[in-house]
């Protein structure tokens, strides 16, 4: 699979999702999307077939407002059919706003950030117990570390060590209010995470060549858990909304929407080249 | 009198798993101690796992063990399992739906001279709030070994509240009839029907021999199952009966008395009166001096049913 051309195709599922529902978390969706792409795609042994199973890999996506792209990389997996995404934020639908394990696909229910490493801590450690090869995998945002639950996990996993464990910080420098630096100051991730006893991992988080790089590096290191910092631009992918607040939630007009498939399929295209 | 707390028959049931069963998994806040878990977390290191005084990811990491197939029991005071962690009870266990049971120790007023941060006067009233979380206060150390064998063997997540200190028994090893979600019924009376859970069975049971001795006929429910409350028993109770009074170690908001309210309202109406703990910081004192406070005794439940029979 082109990786990276698979990172603008799945952005246009991103951006239809987004349109239809006239919803969604477009922003951090875009910032994150390399980094389930090439989880899903290269890094995890997770898959339809596996899913039922403990001792494959795990993933919780902890920012689970960029569930959109969730979505795009599960159908594209095959977890469910395409059409279900015409359902998305729908009345009655299970493919709701945020992760929900009703979905195939989906192991654990987000929406409230802070939640989703300690439940990785959790995942680390049975498999530890279980003798089993299987990794775990938690995608935070980087807005999410100001929630002090994040800080009992990391604590929790530099403690016990957990080298099956793989923290991601989609490192957008954006939230709904503004930059991280004026919300809540979340400089120096890298030190931090170090501190707290993890490996750390800085690296372009909208570079897939990169994120296969920092994954199998990750994979390597043995007798701490690693974070894996991904420097990434929110909205990544279609110029007008990149490092902008303003999208963290903004639906496209149908304008913006032509414009911004325009631009992802022409992208698509010369990544194919 | 019994010296053998109901937390501590948790340890022992959960050591008698555990030998037979490598997915269980006791985790602690720094709360081995206070949970009478010690002997446990020194017989099976393997299947222990302390967070440190980390109340919420005690609650997630017990949710992401059970996601992966093992069976975790979560233990810490009543008052911080109930509250801190509570977001990670709704999320992680109830929401995401994990067979997580967490085990909140010492609870009601058992710390009753540190202050209202050690109450859990609102466990009932946060945890049964909850939609998928069942809550369960076992009455004695007979009940609380039915009620975890019961729920060792099903995989819906849980949250049990049981003292600090031992308790006076109400069953005994012959004599325990326990149907899980079934209130125990410990007596029938067609004057009053006592609704109680905890460690509020007891006195419940004291009132009803109280009352028998002054004419009244009085009969007891011990709902250890407050959540799914035994609203069938409730209503026949009631039926039998001309008045209800509920008793709980629990503020009278949104807890035992209130849901029971709510049934009778829509079923079988009478008179009632709901006794607990006030809508403010309780006083200080020994469990009992509490209790005697606030009329959560034989005396006072049969004073209540007293007035409400005039």
């Amino acid at each position: 699979m082109n990786l990276k051309a698979n990172s603008y195709r799945l952005r246009q599922d991103v951006l239809d999702i987004i349109y239809r529902a006239k919803t969604g978390h477009i922003g951090g969706d875009f910032s994150v999307t390399d980094i389930l792409n090439v989880l899903y795609n290269q890094v995890m042994d997770i898959t339809p077939e596996n899913f039922g199973r403990n001792d494959r890999d795990h993933f919780i996506l902890s920012k689970g407002h960029a569930v959109e792209a969730l979505y795009a990389v599960l159908c594209q997996k095959g977890f469910f059919p395409r059409e279900d995404l015409l359902t998305v934020s729908q009345y009655g639908s299970k493919y709701i706003g945020h992760p929900y394990n009703k979905v195939n696909g989906i192991e654990m229910n987000s929406g409230s950030l802070g939640h989703g490493l300690s439940v990785a801590v959790g995942m680390a450690i049975a498999g530890r117990m279980d003798k089993s090869s299987h990794r775990v995998y938690a995608v935070m945002g980087d807005g999410e570390l100001a929630e002090g639950s994040v800080w009992e996990g990391a604590m929790a996993g530099g403690h016990y060590k957990l080298d099956n464990l793989c923290a991601v910080i989609d490192r957008n420098h954006l939230q709904i209010s503004g930059t991280t630096e004026y919300v809540m100051n979340q400089k120096v991730q890298e030190e931090r995470w170090a501190a707290f006893g993890w490996n750390v991992i800085s690296v372009n988080g909208n570079d897939v060549d990169a994120l296969q790089q920092a994954f199998a590096d990750a994979a390597a290191f043995k007798g701490k858990p690693t974070v894996i910092v991904a420097h990434t631009t929110k909205g990544c992918g279609v110029s007008f909304m990149e490092n902008q607040a303003g999208w963290h939630h903004r639906v496209p007009t149908a304008e913006e929407y032509e414009k911004g498939m325009a631009e992802l399929k022409a992208k698509e295209a010369a990544a194919n080249e | 009198m019994n010296k053998i707390a109901n937390k501590q028959v948790i340890c022992e049931v959960l050591m008698e798993k555990a030998k037979n069963d490598k997915d269980v998994v006791v985790l602690c806040s720094d709360s081995r101690g206070s949970s009478s878990l010690t002997p446990y977390a020194d017989a099976f290191p393997e299947q222990f796992v302390e967070v440190g005084i980390a109340e919420q990811s005690l609650v997630s990491i017990a949710a992401g063990l059970a996601r992966c197939g093992k069976k975790p029991y979560a233990a810490s005071p009543a008052c911080f399992l109930s509250t801190r962690s509570m977001e990670q009870a709704k999320v992680d266990c109830a929401y995401s739906h994990t067979n997580v049971k967490l085990i909140g120790v010492s609870g009601g007023v058992s710390y009753g001279a540190l202050g209202m941060t050690h109450h859990s006067a609102t466990d009932i009233a946060d945890m049964a709030s909850i939609p998928g979380m069942r809550v369960y206060l076992p009455s004695d150390r007979f009940q609380t070994r039915k009620l975890m064998e019961a729920l060792y063997a099903d995989t819906d997540p849980a949250y049990v509240r049981v003292g600090r200190n031992a308790v006076e028994d109400i069953y005994s090893e012959d004599n325990c009839p326990f149907e899980m979600d079934r209130a125990t019924v410990l007596g029938e009376g067609s004057d009053v029907a006592i609704i109680a859970c905890g460690e509020m069975v007891k006195p419940a049971v004291e009132a009803m021999e109280k009352l028998k001795a002054e004419g009244v006929s009085a009969g007891v429910l011990d709902m250890y199952c407050v959540k799914p409350l035994d609203a069938a028993a409730v209503i026949k109770a009631a039926e039998n009966a001309k008045a209800v009074v509920v008793v709980e170690e629990h503020t009278r908001l949104c807890g035992l008395g209130a849901m029971v309210a709510q049934v009778l309202g829509e079923n079988c109406p009478r008179r009632m009166k709901s006794l607990g703990l006030p809508d403010a910081p309780a006083i200080a004192g020994k469990s009992q001096e509490v209790f005697d406070y606030y009329g959560l005794n034989a005396d006072g439940i049969a004073a209540a049913a007293h007035e409400l029979l005039k």
